[in-house]
């Protein structure tokens, strides 16, 4: 190819490139852009797990009932009506006419037997939700419009079945749940929004569902971008690459402060963070396990540890003042479960001292205690490698349990070794944190002794390998009262027993902090209502609701850069085509030696 | 030449299988317990735990899993990964094609900028020129990546994508798509560029500085050969052999991708999958890229080998 042709050629290509139709001005339709943080680890919703993989479930397929936006009660999902008998092992409910698959096909009550069936056959298909259907002893669709489920005890859960239903005459020809994508899009759903595009680790994108029973979204596609971490998520808000970003850091959080056409929310989150405190690992049948400080089981000395630490200076100092005091393992989101403590142990290290001077615990010559059985309080604290929290709130742990005379060795090692030691009970103190839902027992649950793990060391849930009658007789109790004010009581209880023997110190609960392009969306409905979040809801009313601003054209995307991107690649092509090409001319002329 | 070629591949096979029976030893080491990581977090009861163990086979004794393993990875099967639920190689390969266009095109970029900046360098040592051209590389070249990743974004303000390779609303037609992923690559690029072109420049001017009192030089220009043909006919040549083991070593490298350049601008790659699948462990997921980011590194090396020959006839020789 000649030099002039080649010129030609690429001159061409780039004009071409420059009137082609920008993205922005082919499209007319409203969008709402998403950052997300985390990956989808599958779309299909008996496989999915993480949170963002749920997060697609719920768009695209209803549960059987749904959480109401203000204050998370049981509200009409695909069920309208439901009744329990008196022993509370039968429950009937009622699927109305009139809800429709994507496809047109009706939805029935035999659409939701089909699929707790499948979970309680099919073992793979019980992977991310078995929980739920565990205790099922059956599942009958009596007719299109009532389905009778028959458990093997009460189950408190019944409102509360996290289980996407998927259509009958789309998933009973998978042959194998396992092997199945669930990417055949459109894909066949329930929800608000239909599935249109998935390209894995890049972006998912939806088309509103127009025909959904609760009535049409207010706008028109629904994109989730992946993005690898919280500060790309952020600068594409700003950029005005997206319009929702959440998970964000205090710093990042701050950083959106006042900027033009952003708005926050601070939230308050599902998640607390705690110390679990050794107090004796051992195994389901009581063998001990581990090598944590035996002095830890001296109910004393957990108390003054909770004493000895300044809850309000760590949220102050660590989550930049994102968070709120922790007290029981759930959250105040879920006010009417948490726990108020009376009597509360509030930070005074002056009493701390004073009772384990009081319990024996002696000071030595350098000023560390030692123990009436004569060990020295040395203890170690295991924390996560990837979370910034435990690195400094381990320093702020360190500094005031040195006022008490008492030596922190702050290990910050990676996940996984961390949960070896926390099974096999290695350890004297260590971070931990979890989610949390609006029903409480899996939560209480984990600190009872048959979550303790077998004896092989396996099996086991519980990190805190608390083990205690009388919180195990009231999670025994809660779980078959089915009077919301008595269950209430008895929740409160179990973590005022928790609070009072310190198994673990919970050190607060997160708020989530999120940010949206009001110049473009002018309002989400949050969950709950007020000061709850717009993502990660329980349902998706944030995205189902989302009110676009009148006028929402203005697509802020530039075309700028593009064009000088291109020009610029073009360019570097055409010189280096042309360099080359010259090269070569001169090497014919000047090749005689 | 045949017998020579069957060797060199030979040799290389004999690596691969040592890698694949190490890619199962090595990642066994690594402390936890995958289904507890797999279920963190969420309700599970012990016998769901057992039920798991058994599913993903990690309930065996650790020979019955290696024989396992073994036998499926000859036959080209690693498995399935324990988040995913996929078969490894199917995420494997839907990663590499943006890793290698990424690392692909920017090593590419950086070898032609480096060599060419080094054979200047070294011909003209010592110039304003030289000084300047050696001490910007090497000033890039001490930059932490995914500073320098994010000072380019900041800098550009909105001129570029803030991230990933295409936008979710761009037109399907090959052209909208390759300008998007052209546009979403710019900042990534230049990034990388600008980090590892130094190592080419200071190898090329190194080894040409050795050859430039070199007889054969002077020979060449007194037979009146004009300076930048002696530079490119005589000198160049000779001084390559170095830079080329650098850059295919480089070019095996492409495939594992550049973890911190991938992070900051969330380009879709293979970097990220294997720092993820550590943090599982997600054992096949490891294990699967384990073999094929070693692979490339030995099939690279055995070209290079084979480059060498016909670079040198001094290698054909011995």
């Amino acid at each position: 190819m000649g030099i002039r042709r080649f010129g030609a050629v690429t001159a061409a290509m780039t004009l071409v490139v420059l009137l082609a139709p920008t993205p922005a001005q082919a499209q007319q339709a409203v969008t709402l852009r998403v950052a997300i943080t985390q990956q989808v680890d599958s779309l299909n919703p008996f496989l999915s797990v993480f949170q963002a993989g749920t997060e697609v479930g719920r768009l695209m397929y209803d549960y059987l009932t749904a959480y109401d936006v203000k204050d998370q009660r049981p509200v009409e999902g695909l069920a309208d009506q439901w009744e329990s008998s008196e022993d509370r092992l039968t429950w009937t409910f009622h699927v109305p006419e009139g809800k429709k698959w994507s496809d047109g096909q009706p939805i029935t009550a035999e659409d939701v037997a089909f699929t707790y069936d499948l979970m309680m056959r099919d073992e793979t298909a019980a992977t991310a939700n078995g929980s739920f259907t565990a205790d099922f002893e059956s599942v009958t669709a009596t007719d299109d419009r009532t389905l009778v489920i028959k458990t093997k005890q009460p189950q408190a859960t019944m409102l509360a079945l996290d289980v996407p239903i998927v259509p009958a005459h789309v998933w009973s020809k998978v042959a194998d749940i396992g092997e199945y994508r669930n990417d055949q899009t459109p894909v066949v759903g329930s929800g608000p929004f239909i599935l249109t595009e998935y390209r894995a680790n890049e972006f998912i994108r939806f088309k509103a569902n127009k025909d959904y029973w609760r009535g049409a979204p207010k706008y028109d596609e629904l994109t989730f971008t992946y993005y690898k971490t919280a500060d790309a998520a952020v600068q594409a808000l700003t950029k005005g690459e997206v319009d929702l970003v959440n998970r964000m850091g205090p710093a990042q959080f701050d950083s959106l402060k006042d900027k033009d056409g952003i708005t926050r929310n601070q939230a308050q989150g599902r998640r607390f963070n705690e110390i679990v405190i050794n107090s004796g690992a051992a195994t389901r049948t009581g063998e001990p396990i581990g090598d944590g400080h035996p002095a830890l089981k001296d109910v004393v000395v957990r108390r003054a540890i909770a004493k000895s630490l300044d809850l309000d200076a760590i949220i102050a100092k660590v989550n930049g003042g994102y968070a709120q005091r922790g007290t029981g393992p759930i959250p105040p989101v879920f006010g009417d479960y948490h726990l108020k403590p009376e009597p509360a142990h509030p930070y005074d290290p002056a009493a701390a001292n004073a009772e384990l001077d009081r319990a024996g615990y002696a000071r030595g010559a350098d000023g560390i205690r030692v123990s009436p059985q004569g060990r020295r309080m040395e203890l170690r604290l295991l924390g996560h490698a990837s979370r910034a929290y435990d690195e400094q709130t381990g320093e702020f742990v360190k500094r005031s349990l040195a006022d008490l005379g008492i030596v922190v060795d702050v290990q910050i090692v990676s996940d996984n070794q961390l949960n070896e030691a926390g099974t096999a009970g290695t350890f004297d103190l260590q971070f931990s944190g979890w989610g949390t839902n609006p029903d409480p027992d899996f939560i209480l649950s984990l600190h009872t002794c048959g979550q303790r793990p077998n004896a092989d060391g396996k099996g086991g849930t519980t990190d805190t390998f608390f083990c205690d009658a009388e919180y195990d007789a009231l999670y025994a109790q809660q779980r078959a009262e089915f009077d919301p004010a008595k269950r209430r009581e008895l929740v409160l209880k179990m973590q005022q027993r928790f609070y009072d023997q310190v198994p673990a110190v919970v050190l607060g609960y997160d708020n989530a902090l999120e940010a949206y392009r009001s110049d473009k969306f002018a309002s989400f409905p949050v969950q709950p209502d007020p000061g709850g979040v717009i993502m990660a809801q329980n349902g998706v009313w944030g995205y189902y609701g989302a009110t676009p601003v009148a006028s929402a054209g203005s697509d802020t995307g530039s075309n700028t850069g593009l064009v000088l991107g291109v020009v610029g690649g073009a360019l570097v092509v055409l010189v280096g085509g042309a360099w080359l090409i010259g090269r070569r001319r001169g090497l014919r002329a000047e090749d005689r030696e | 030449m045949i017998r020579h070629l069957a060797g060199k591949v030979g040799g290389a096979l004999v690596s691969l299988l040592f890698v694949v029976a190490l890619g199962f030893l090595l990642f066994r080491v690594i402390p936890g317990d995958p289904v507890v990581a797999m279920t963190r977090g969420r309700p599970v009861t012990g016998d769901q735990l057992a039920e798991l163990r058994a599913r993903l086979g990690v309930d065996k004794p650790l020979d019955e899993q290696f024989v396992d393993y073994l036998t499926a990875a000859l036959r080209g099967d690693f498995g399935t990964s324990y988040v995913y639920s996929r078969p490894v190689l199917e995420l494997i390969g839907e990663r590499l094609w943006p890793t290698v266009l990424l690392t692909g095109t920017s090593t590419v970029l950086a070898v032609v900028i480096g060599l060419w900046l080094g054979i200047r360098g070294a011909w003209r040592r010592g110039s304003r020129s030289d000084r300047v051209s050696t001490g910007l590389a090497l000033a890039q070249w001490a930059m932490p990546t995914f500073w320098l990743g994010m000072l380019l974004s900041l800098a550009t303000g909105d001129l570029f994508p803030s991230g990933g390779m295409r936008y979710p609303d761009t037109p399907p037609d090959f052209l909208s798509q390759a300008v998007d992923v052209a546009h979403h690559m710019v900042l990534p690029c230049l990034t990388m560029i600008a980090v590892v072109y130094a190592q080419y420049l200071l190898v090329m001017r190194s080894s040409l500085l050795e050859e430039m009192h070199a007889d054969y030089l002077t020979t060449a220009r007194a037979k009146g050969l004009r300076d930048d043909l002696v530079r490119r006919r005589h000198a160049v040549p000779n001084a390559l052999l170095p830079t080329v083991t650098l850059v295919f070593l480089h070019l095996g490298l492409v495939v594992s991708g550049a973890i911190t350049v991938e992070t900051v601008f969330s380009w879709p790659g293979l970097g990220l999958l294997t720092y993820e699948a550590l943090t599982g462990p997600d054992l096949p997921l490891l294990q699967g890229t384990f073999v094929v980011l070693a692979g490339a590194v030995i099939t690279m090396n055995v070209f290079a080998d084979l480059l060498y020959r016909v670079l040198d006839p001094r290698v054909r020789a011995s």
